[in-house]
């Protein structure tokens, strides 16, 4: 293994305290910031204007009465924006996106942006472009789209050297399905459907953007990678990346989906033609249609197994709709499908669809919980099939270290066995059920990444430690970035201020993605405070005369060891850092790296619900997640991250969906019609955190914040299904879906 | 040593799912991959992690590659 590895399973002194949060007060009392918070002198307003079509030709588009709107600055087209991504296809789609050229592609799809000194007369100028559409075919459902004749949402796009709606293809797994079902004693063929939903951030994507006459540019923004953004926008304006300065606001919620630009090139652009500071705020309705959501899916699953419940085969196929441009949903998902199991035989095949609907982003543990959905609801019912307990059955078939992952690699040291036998043995199993109520468990798999990661943690003269970090803080890191920087100095975790930097104050840093931030930001910060201590032994020792390799770091102080100079008293770091002046400067340990090495995660939950078969509202009564750590540095935030995804899975498994109509329209972009699970919704969450550590990080860290969204889908459904008698194969479980699956069985 | 292809990288290697071949590093693995089979090249360009030994590494090419290691090339993951 690459990284050092000594400190795995070492004893902490403030790492796994649950201390207070430091953004806690600032975020409470509204005095935090966001995306929406930012204001310069003479700023404009920014607005854009969307197509009400799922797919057009753009005849022409005629901006003349609406640049002569009083207070209007800048009116902005695709002419504006010029292609500039020398062939790279996914900049060049990001780039159609933020702005439609020659065709919108869904509802909400950007035409035209507006940049006016107040609201009103943005609003006023956004009426008066007349856009001559001609009306296009088109198609928002996934499996609508495959079929023969379907319209064609990118002509050029090819499958076997036919115009085609499916782009992409991915294969995984190993073996021979067709002799693995020969062996079975039993095999069961299942399909399903998960509808499109929101990651449902509360905070809007919001930016405010400035560049000058010199080409400088700064933009603060709602992000989860201020770096990334960066980049994508100096790439799309032809900007140098070192003069666009980009500063990350507080962020209300991001899930993958503030991992994308969309009004933030346009912000930029505006404010390059008006020459004046523009701030955009993308309405709820917005959000909806204009932004990223998941990919709706539809599946086929077929698992063959013995009588004593051991899988001889496992196939899966799911189709994602992408949107309009191509991209690596069904990769990402025919990795994770059958990860959590020991198979001689399986197969997951993804596939990518073009349809009519917004460009799709990535949704925590993106693509996992979809084929989940599909591949636990069908384990469930084989093992009760062949009446085996669902947790055994998983136990007989379940992955451990040194098996062959479904996705190619041999495991390393994985939890999902530890995570089904605390399911097995938690007292929620056993508790009893009444009328109407069922239980269902699930689990689920998702790799995590690391990335590029640079840090620097600088001593101030009174001995308290600012650490400055690249990666975004969604999820309560920079507490957890300064216990890890209070553990590795030997002080306490109020002694160490975390602060996120902008793009001009650290070297790049990967977005804050696949659970990346503690694992990676952490791993740096481990370093640059190891760097930190040895220019404190250097300076304690010319503060004593005495040699560097005299010197020792424990407890937050240096110590003189050796017959010779352990007589001398301590110098605590506030001691040496008074002294900095005298002894060589400012006191400071940076570090950068690329944080491979993340240790994949694995969660089981359980769920009880009661359904009302006269209404068909399911009501979640009991719900516990156990998943795998690593190492819980801050095992509030941990469990929070359990809690938070769990929540987001029940909303996604009961009742969000986008619904279009006929007309290829949203019908539903707000949240009255979208319905996002609130408190009253929600059973108190409990979690168990099991840390099996990760051998690649130097504290055992695993990712933590996308696992637990995976196993919700399947634990729901198997719970939903046990309830009612009757299997549910289409997510949203929402009333109307249950009812009729009621009236189909006669129930 | 093998070099273990998942199942998106093998048609741009002919359709083989395993071929033997020298590298110290990351990097000497990715330069001597697409001399041998240029259409990698496309999935290059979108990214190819490497797992030794069952450990990912999606981005640092410097990584040196054990004399026994299994070696796995996968497309490289991304995250939400």
């Amino acid at each position: 293994m690459k990284h050092d590895q000594k400190y795995t399973g070492q004893e902490f002194k403030v790492v796994g305290a649950r201390v207070e949060r430091p953004d806690g007060v600032d975020k409470v009392t509204g005095r935090a910031r966001y995306g929406a918070d930012a204001n310069a002198p003479g700023q404009l307003v920014g607005l854009v204007l969307r197509s009400s079509h799922a797919h057009a030709r753009i005849v022409k588009i005629d901006t003349s009465k609406a640049e002569k709107v009083a207070g209007v600055k800048a009116v902005l087209t695709s002419a504006d924006l010029p292609d500039l991504t020398n062939g790279d296809a996914g900049n060049y789609a990001t780039l159609v996106n933020c702005m439609a050229r020659d065709r919108v592609l869904y509802d909400g799809h950007a035409v035209a942006a507006v940049a006016a000194t107040d609201k009103s007369s943005a609003k006023k100028a956004l009426k008066l472009i007349k856009v001559t559409y001609e009306k296009l075919p088109h198609v928002t459902d996934v499996d609508e789209a495959l079929k023969k004749g379907a319209p064609l949402v990118q002509p050029t796009n090819k499958q076997d050297g036919k115009p085609s709606n499916k782009s992409g293809h991915f294969e995984f797994g190993h073996g021979d399905i067709e002799a693995g079902l020969l062996e079975a004693d039993i095999v069961l063929e299942r399909s399903y459907k998960t509808e499109q939903t929101h990651q449902g951030y509360i905070e809007p994507h919001a930016c405010l953007a400035t560049v000058g006459p010199d080409g400088s540019g700064e933009l603060w923004v709602t992000t989860q990678g201020h770096f990334s953004f960066r980049i994508m926008c100096a790439a799309l304006l032809g900007m140098d990346v070192a003069k666009l300065k980009v500063t990350s606001s507080e962020i209300g919620g991001g899930f993958g989906g503030k991992t994308h630009v969309w009004i933030e090139p346009v912000a930029l652009a505006l404010a390059r033609k008006s020459n004046r500071p523009v701030k955009m705020v993308m309405s709820r309705e917005e959000v909806f249609k204009a932004s990223g959501p998941t990919c709706a899916t539809s599946m086929d699953v077929k698992i063959g197994a013995k009588k004593d419940g051991t899988i001889t085969a496992a196939f899966i196929e799911c189709r994602y709709s992408d949107g309009p441009f191509p991209g690596i949903w069904g990769m990402l998902g025919g990795m994770t499908a059958w990860a959590c199991y020991d198979l001689k035989n399986c197969k997951a095949v993804g596939v990518d669809v073009l349809v009519n609907r917004p460009k799709v982003a990535a949704y925590r543990a993106p693509s996992a919980p979809m084929m989940a959905f599909g591949v636990e609801s069908t384990i469930d019912q084989l093992a009760k099939e062949l009446d085996i307990d669902p947790v055994e059955f998983r136990l007989r078939n379940v992955a451990k270290e040194g098996t062959r992952s479904s996705y190619g690699p041999i495991y390393g040291p994985i939890g999902i066995e530890p995570t089904l036998e605390a399911v097995r043995d938690h007292p929620h199993m056993r508790a009893k059920l009444r009328k109407n109520q069922g239980r269902g468990m699930a689990s689920g798999f998702w790799f995590n990444i690391g990335g590029q990661t640079c840090s620097d943690l600088n001593v101030g003269v009174d001995g308290t430690v600012n650490l400055t970090v690249g990666t975004v803080d969604v999820g309560g890191a920079r507490a957890s970035l300064s216990l890890i920087a209070a553990e590795e100095l030997g002080i306490s975790y109020d002694q160490v201020k975390t602060n996120i930097g902008d793009t001009s104050s650290l070297g790049h840093n990967d977005t804050t993605e696949g659970s990346r931030g503690t694992f990676s930001s952490g791993m740096a910060t481990i370093f640059a405070a190891r760097e930190a201590i040895e220019v404190m032994k250097s300076r304690a020792a010319q503060m004593w005369g005495i040699p560097e390799d005299a010197v020792e770091w424990k407890d937050g102080e240096a110590r003189a060891v050796g017959a010779e100079h352990g007589n001398l008293p301590a110098l605590s770091l506030k001691e040496i850092a008074a002294e900095a002046g005298a002894t060589g400067g400012p006191i400071a340990g940076h570090h950068e790296v690329t944080a491979d090495g993340s240790g994949v995660s694995f969660a089981s939950h359980i769920c009880d619900v009661e359904v009302d078969p006269e209404t068909g509202k399911t009501t979640v009564l009991r719900y516990t997640v156990v998943q795998d750590a690593g190492k819980a540095i801050h095992p509030d935030y941990v469990e929070g991250q359990f809690q938070g995804a769990a929540a987001q899975g029940i909303g996604w498994a009961l009742n969000e969906e986008y619904v279009y109509g006929e007309d290829g329209c949203l019908q539903n972009a707000g949240f009255l019609d979208y319905r996002v699970p609130v408190c009253s919704d929600l059973p108190f969450i409990d979690t168990k955190i099991l840390e099996i550590p990760n051998p690649n990080h130097p504290y055992g860290i695993r990712g933590v914040g996308e696992c637990s969204i995976v196993p919700p889908l399947a634990a729901i459904g198997n719970a939903v299904s046990n309830a009612v008698g009757v299997r549910l194969n289409h997510v949203p479980m929402s009333p109307p879906r249950i009812l009729k699956a009621l009236d189909d069985a006669g129930a | 040593m093998k070099i273990d292809l998942s199942g998106p990288l093998r048609n741009a290697a002919g359709g083989i799912e395993s071929f033997e071949m020298e590298a110290r590093t990351i990097r000497e693995l990715l330069q001597r991959l697409v001399e041998r089979y240029p259409a990698m090249q496309r999935h290059m360009d979108q990214g190819i992690a490497v797992a030794i030994d069952g450990t990912i590494y999606r981005d640092d090419h410097s990584v040196k590659i054990p004399a026994a290691a299994e070696v796995y090339l996968l497309p490289r993951i991304q995250g939400g």
